[in-house]
């Protein structure tokens, strides 16, 4: 196998004896969207941070393009779930910063233009010159895509993007994501709590478990069950619920959340 | 109405400032005034045979000037007057200088100044790179806590024989006095706005493999400015308080010498003088680095 992505026997322990995960297998393909979804506590994030090379896992590997991820890196641009942006910076300096981290050698001009085209790019050119302060979340949100998406990395990581916006805002700014994600090619990996907005986005979905003692022990979490997609690519939100096979699909999904899951807390 | 609402209150709480200021004026006018004077219109003279009056006159008691001012026992306190007279001599004379004893409020104030600035650069000029590595280092956070714990709440004043003995120079040793107590609030607020600098903004550094010199400048100083700036604040009030008591020791010259050496010349209109402008000085002072705050601090 000679995927985009592999990661091999990925482990994390907190408590000795009782890894929070392990033995977690996946990989991907370049220009594959792939969700993971699971309850709190299964781990999701700190699989999300190993692939962003902020945290280390307690063994297992990690490669990206037949490389191993051993720390941040430009080519992996992260979506943090509460936005992150410096607050004391506009819109359009919080953009630049990555702009200019990642081509250290561009002029001011060439900075400019990209900065602008990204913001262009999420409809917040109005807000360029405002301050994070001024914007509303779901802007927030807007602006932290697309200061990732400036710096073209190779992966986008989006951690729970959407986790604090207002349904309407979320259904908005899916959609532009989906939009621009299919315009760029680009290969996102992302965590979500919500099934529908998994099946709307997702090429592939990891479905996760958590830890959990049972009769004969205990069990670590990790990935129970890769489901592929079955919908057409072209698929919207608004058509999502006519399509054949969403029905099965989004019941499939939940069932595993509601019983297999095992979400102990 | 709301948009009368703001102006007025602030025209309010002018005008009972000025209420509560004529109060306390009236109270000193009516603490200070001759007592005895108004009830024997004659004067203290009055009652008096000739050979009292001369008596009076050999022991030294000026009767004459007593009548004239009706004081039969006056406390000596300065009356408003005296103390009005006072501010106009010296605000219209503040540049002169005739000597080592007497010289213009501003030429003392300039001396006080200096120090408090020299001293409070070079504290910055520690505390703030000092405070960015204590607080970018667990290790070191917890290495130098127990010296910053004793040593911040020494008395500035305690390391003065160390600094005269030292240093071997009055002056300087008043600008080493401001150094030691201005440089613990400084440090321990930039250490900790370093060490809260939010996982996040750390994170998207990382993220972008920023230097540890870029994240440093641009990431973690922007954000742990306004934290930085409340030391700078609290250390300036403190040296303005302790510049008065290291000057009134080591003598010689600025604000603090002056008030002690008016006490020596048992001119309290002087002192009094010089309390008022050490109170408007120190506030000036506080509304600069006010200022300055608000310049760097940040909505989240």
């Amino acid at each position: 196998m000679n995927a985009f992505l592999k990661v091999e026997g990925l482990a994390k322990t907190f408590v000795p004896g009782k890894p929070v995960f392990a033995d977690v297998d996946f990989g991907f393909e370049r220009g594959e969207f792939v969700c993971i979804i699971g309850h709190s506590g299964c781990g999701k994030t700190t699989i999300l941070n190993v692939l962003a090379g902020l945290d280390t896992a307690s063994s297992g590997n990690v490669f990206m393009d037949g490389r191993e991820v051993a720390g941040p890196s430009l080519e992996r641009g992260v979506v943090f779930q509460g936005h992150a942006l410096m607050p004391w910076l506009t819109v359009r300096r919080n953009i630049a910063f990555a702009v200019e981290s990642r081509w250290p050698d561009w002029n001011a001009a060439k900075v400019n233009e990209q900065v602008e085209k990204f913001v262009a790019m999420v409809g917040l050119s109005h807000a360029i010159d405002k301050k994070p302060s001024q914007l509303s979340g779901g802007m927030k949100q807007r602006v932290g895509i697309a200061r990732a998406f400036s710096i073209q990395p190779k992966m986008l990581l989006l951690d729970e993007p959407f986790g604090a916006l207002d349904a309407l805002t979320r259904g908005t700014i899916q959609d532009e994501l989906m939009g621009i994600v299919r315009e760029t090619q680009q290969t996102v990996f992302m965590i979500t709590h919500d099934v529908d907005e998994a099946i709307l986005l997702a090429d592939r979905i990891l479905l996760m478990s958590n830890g959990s003692e049972t009769p004969s022990g205990y069990v670590p979490g990790g990935i129970a069950e890769t489901v592929t997609n079955p919908l057409p690519r072209d698929r919207t939100r608004a058509g999502l619920h006519h399509l054949g096979g969403y029905y099965e699909l989004r019941n499939h999904i939940v069932d595993f959340l509601v019983t297999r899951a095992k979400a102990g807390h | 109405m709301s948009t009368q609402a703001h102006p007025s209150l602030n025209l309010r709480a002018g005008l009972v400032s000025l209420l509560i200021l004529a109060v306390l004026l009236g109270i000193w006018y009516a603490a200070t005034l001759p007592s005895g004077g108004a009830g024997s219109a004659g004067g203290a003279t009055a009652g008096m045979t000739p050979e009292q009056i001369e008596y009076a006159k050999l022991m030294g008691k000026d009767v004459g000037a007593a009548s004239a001012s009706g004081s039969g026992k006056s406390s000596g306190f300065p009356t408003l007057g005296q103390v009005a007279s006072t501010f106009a001599q010296q605000l219209a004379n503040p540049f002169y200088d005739n000597g080592p004893n007497d010289k213009g409020i501003a030429i003392q104030l300039a001396h006080s100044l200096g120090r408090v600035g020299l001293g409070f650069l070079f504290a910055c000029l520690v505390a703030v790179p000092l405070g960015f590595v204590i607080g970018m280092s667990p290790l070191l956070y917890r290495a130098l806590d127990p010296f910053i714990q004793v040593l911040k709440p020494i008395s500035p004043l305690a390391w003065m024989p160390l600094a005269l003995y030292t240093i071997k120079d009055s002056s300087i040793s008043g600008v080493f006095v401001i150094f030691i107590c201005s440089v613990w609030p400084m440090l321990i607020n930039t250490a900790f706005g370093v060490a809260s600098v939010r996982r996040d903004w750390l994170n998207v550094a990382r993220t972008l493999e920023v230097s540890p010199m870029r994240k440093a400048l641009r990431v973690i100083l922007p954000a742990a400015a306004p934290t930085i700036l409340t030391g700078m604040r609290i250390s300036m009030g403190i040296a303005w308080l302790v510049i008065v008591a290291a000057e009134m020791l080591v003598g010689g010259t600025g604000i603090g010498y002056f008030v002690w050496n008016e006490w020596n010349n048992l001119s309290l209109t002087n002192v009094i003088f010089a309390i008022v402008v050490i109170g408007v000085v120190g506030m000036l002072l506080d509304l600069m680095f006010a200022r300055l705050q608000r310049l760097v601090t940040y909505v989240e």
